[in-house]
């Protein structure tokens, strides 16, 4: 499993707006880089990352190989309604990271 | 006459060896060189990559190790009161191993004699981690390498290494950053080359990295053969360098540029 940093304020009042801030480990090896033996070192990067709030997808992302290692995204959205955060990270060779905050909205 | 030159030839030289140490009030940390970008980086622990390091040294401080299962915290319990300041005293000359080691060579004496445990390889995942774990409870501590006789040595070496021209463009540590700091090279700042942040996160690596590795890429910069990890040179190199900056405030883990 691989580490997160996530910053999600706990609290928030309906209507307000919130940032979401998170940082996964990853090597987001790019595929074009050749290792000692000469031969290519194989893509390993996180392809999607995928936020739903409360059960809905809010903001989704599709990452590319020029993004550095341990990719950083950070985004806003408006506090509706107390619920779940999910962050779902996917990537190559079945890589899958999620992490969830819960948001009291009152 | 004759006097007079040679007594001339002896002011310049000491002015060569002696002008350019930095006075304590100017001294930066490498942080101040950074753009506001990296530096909001390194100050938010939420988007700090070397907070992953971090948390990976927190779960190895507590798991079981070696023959005897011991883990760190076994010995040393909670790391946020026992290990503040620790880091900042580091390299320090070392009772056992009858010679000056630093933080991670610590770490390695405590696995082999407490633990029980294989030494971790230099710049490897795991004794980053460590050190960066241990680093971490020293955040805000000022630098505080002990005035000790039996490290005096090591210490003259470190300071006689980093005033010493070497490689093939004949640069000294020096030079750069004691003589030209503030300036640019190569489009970027020139810092004062200090270990305050150690170990930290390079974006230039995308990973994180310990001093000596640093330090092995400025002397690959100068077209001079690198000392091999671990080598005496090189903790006389660090030992002289937190020296110098003897009471700056510890950043690890820093993220610099």
């Amino acid at each position: 499993m691989a580490r997160a940093l996530i910053n999600v304020p706990q609290q928030a009042k309906p209507g307000e707006i919130i940032e979401i801030k998170a940082l996964i480990s990853h090597p987001m090896e790019t595929g074009f880089r050749v290792g000692h033996n000469g031969q290519l070192i194989p893509r390993d990067i996180v392809q999607t990352f995928i936020c739903t709030y409360d059960g809905e997808e809010i903001f989704k992302a599709d990452y590319s190989p020029a993004i550095a290692a341990n990719p950083f995204i950070s985004f806003f959205t408006r506090a509706t309604k107390s619920g779940d955060i999910v962050l779902t990270w996917r990537g190559d060779n079945g890589f899958e990271a999620s992490e969830t905050v819960h948001i009291q909205v009152a | 006459m004759k006097i007079g030159a040679a007594l001339c030839v002896l002011l310049l030289s000491v002015i060569a060896v002696h002008a350019a140490e930095i006075a304590t009030a100017d001294r930066k940390s490498g942080f101040e060189f950074m753009g506001r970008d990296t530096q909001a980086m390194q100050t938010d622990d939420t988007s700090n990559p070397g907070m992953l390091n971090v948390l990976d040294g927190g779960a190895l401080w507590e798991r079981p190790e070696g023959a005897d299962k011991k883990a760190c915290a076994s010995c040393h319990g909670d790391a946020s009161q026992r290990m503040k300041g620790v880091a900042a005293r580091y390299p320090a000359f070392d009772a056992t191993a009858g010679q000056v080691v630093d933080l991670g060579q610590r770490i390695n004496l405590c696995r082999r004699d407490h633990q029980k445990a294989p030494e971790l390889a230099y710049e490897s995942r795991d004794l980053l981690a460590l050190s960066a774990f241990v680093a971490r409870q020293s955040r805000g501590q000022p630098i505080a390498i002990a005035d000790d006789a039996r490290s005096a040595n090591a210490l003259m070496q470190g300071r006689k290494l980093f005033n010493e021209r070497m490689g093939q463009l004949n640069l000294s540590c020096a030079i750069c950053h004691d003589d030209n700091w503030g300036q640019k090279l190569g489009g970027t700042s020139i810092p004062q080359g200090h270990p305050n942040g150690y170990p930290l996160y390079r974006l230039e690596w995308q990973a994180m990295g310990s001093l000596q590795r640093r330090l092995r890429n400025c002397m690959i910069g100068m077209r001079a053969e690198p000392f091999s990890y671990g080598s005496s040179e090189f903790i006389a190199l660090e030992l002289f360098l937190m020296q110098r900056a003897q009471g700056m405030a510890m950043e690890s883990p820093a993220v610099r540029p």
